[in-house]
């Protein structure tokens, strides 16, 4: 069910090369990739691209890179300890997964289907980056709810650091809005 | 970092003297950059949680406790480069701490809380902007952490603008908030060993940027020097102020009380 996201693909370019992955390593990184984030179950690590890469060394032991949406993520111990136990019960017990910060994470690197499904969830995702640093708040945002581009800013930090709050002027149903990074 | 259970520190209260790490680890000047930046994350983060419960309003506290959130990862990345995360966080005496005086001051009223973040946030984020362009084992945390700090600094400077061109009581008490930690301000431009930057570049940018906001804010510049009578630099050298030390005693207690203890 996984598919490589074009975040994905890009980190994976940037990251020194090693060799290709085997289909022993695609099909560890497809189930690595299925486990749900823990604070948006809708997505999974795959579609959210933080799951950089699963290498299986000659011993068997499974090397996963991760890297965090935001450097104090809560969330990567839970994510490093779901994965650990679903390859454990496709039967890797020799699994470490180890986080890495470089290349940075961004929100254009959840991938296409990830976003559709924030937005379904209610949830208006981020905005794709023109250029560096973050998008001008100016810049309109869509109601998930009705679709309206009539939105305002309530507040820059909303439930989880990686969300603003935002209501809808058409609708009036407040909303979060996953924050460009 | 890991999931992986880290077995519980030996309880030695690290002196003044092994606050920093000794040549014998080879890499003395980036730990004392990491314990620099280090310590104004984590103990910055520790006085934005202070707030909690207590925030004027209630997007404000969720603000001010993700910012802090930010700050405490970028604090676990840069102590644990140095040593054990823990122990270095709730066993080091407060003359083994080597952040800024700035972060360390109490949070006074919102104001002076904002006025707090807008002159580390400035500087934070031009910091990490240019360390984030060298060769330093430090760059990949400054290049992720500096986009969060982005966030920062606009929070920082829409509050600064919003209260200090609102009302007369927010006008003034933004004026004073800025008066007050305007002393702290010099030490920031003071060079860290370890870090390969341009001070002096970093210095005029952080003033161009602080002038312009507070221009747009109605507010002027504070005047007077950007130290007090000590030395600028006084924090990074483990001087700190009164109050860090009752922030210090209540932020490591728990862990002291009860050392290795886990939930």
């Amino acid at each position: 069910m996984v598919t490589t996201t074009p975040g994905a693909a890009q980190a994976e370019q940037a990251a020194p090369a090693h060799h290709a992955p085997t289909a022993l390593e695609a099909e560890l990184r497809a189930l690595a990739g299925s486990v749900p984030d823990p604070e948006l179950p809708v997505l999974t690590l795959a579609e959210l691209g933080v799951l950089r890469s699963v290498r299986v060394s000659g011993t068997g032991h499974v090397d996963v890179e991760l890297t965090p949406t935001y450097t104090g993520c809560p969330a990567i111990e839970a994510m490093s300890t779901d994965i650990e136990q679903v390859l454990r019960e496709h039967g890797r017990d020799d699994v470490s997964v180890r986080t890495v910060l470089s290349p940075a994470w961004s929100t254009d690197d959840i991938s296409a289907e990830g976003r559709r499904k924030l937005a379904e969830f209610g949830i208006a995702p981020p905005r794709p980056h023109a250029a560096d640093g973050p998008v001008p708040l100016s810049l309109t945002v869509r109601c998930p709810h009705c679709g309206s581009t009539d939105t305002e800013l309530l507040s820059r930090f909303s439930s989880t650091a990686c969300k603003a709050l935002r209501r809808c002027v058409s609708c009036r149903e407040p909303f979060d809005h996953f924050k460009e990074l | 970092m890991t999931p992986a259970a880290v077995p519980p520190a030996p309880v030695t209260p690290a002196s003044p003297e092994t606050g920093t790490a000794s040549p014998a680890d080879g890499a003395p000047a980036l730990h004392a950059a990491a314990l620099a930046l280090g310590d104004d994350a984590l103990v910055l983060s520790h006085r934005l949680g202070e707030w909690a419960g207590h925030a004027p309003v209630l997007e404000e506290e969720v603000a001010l406790a993700n910012i802090a959130l930010d700050l405490l990862g970028q604090a676990r990345v840069l102590l644990s480069l140095v040593d054990d995360e823990d122990e270095l966080a709730y066993l080091r005496e407060e003359r083994a701490f080597r952040n800024l005086q700035l972060v360390e001051q109490p949070n006074g009223d919102f104001a002076q809380t904002i006025a707090r973040q807008l002159y580390f946030s400035v500087y934070q984020n031009l910091l990490y902007g240019q360390l984030a362009d060298t060769e330093s084992p430090l760059a990949p945390l400054a290049a992720k952490a500096g986009k969060e700090v982005a966030y920062h600094q606009d929070h920082a400077e829409q509050w600064t603008i919003r209260l200090g061109d609102g009302t007369a009581e927010s006008h003034e008490r933004m004026e004073r908030g800025l008066d007050a930690l305007w002393r702290f301000t010099g030490e920031m431009f003071q060079p860290v060993p370890g870090l390969d930057l341009d001070w002096q570049a970093l210095r005029e940018q952080w003033t161009a940027r602080v002038t312009e906001v507070l221009e747009k804010a109605t507010l002027g510049v504070p005047e007077g020097p950007q130290s007090g009578a000590w030395a600028a630099g006084a924090g990074r050298e483990g001087l700190h102020t009164e109050s860090f030390g009752r922030m210090l005693a209540e932020m490591q207690h728990l862990h002291r009380s009860h050392p290795g203890a886990s939930w």
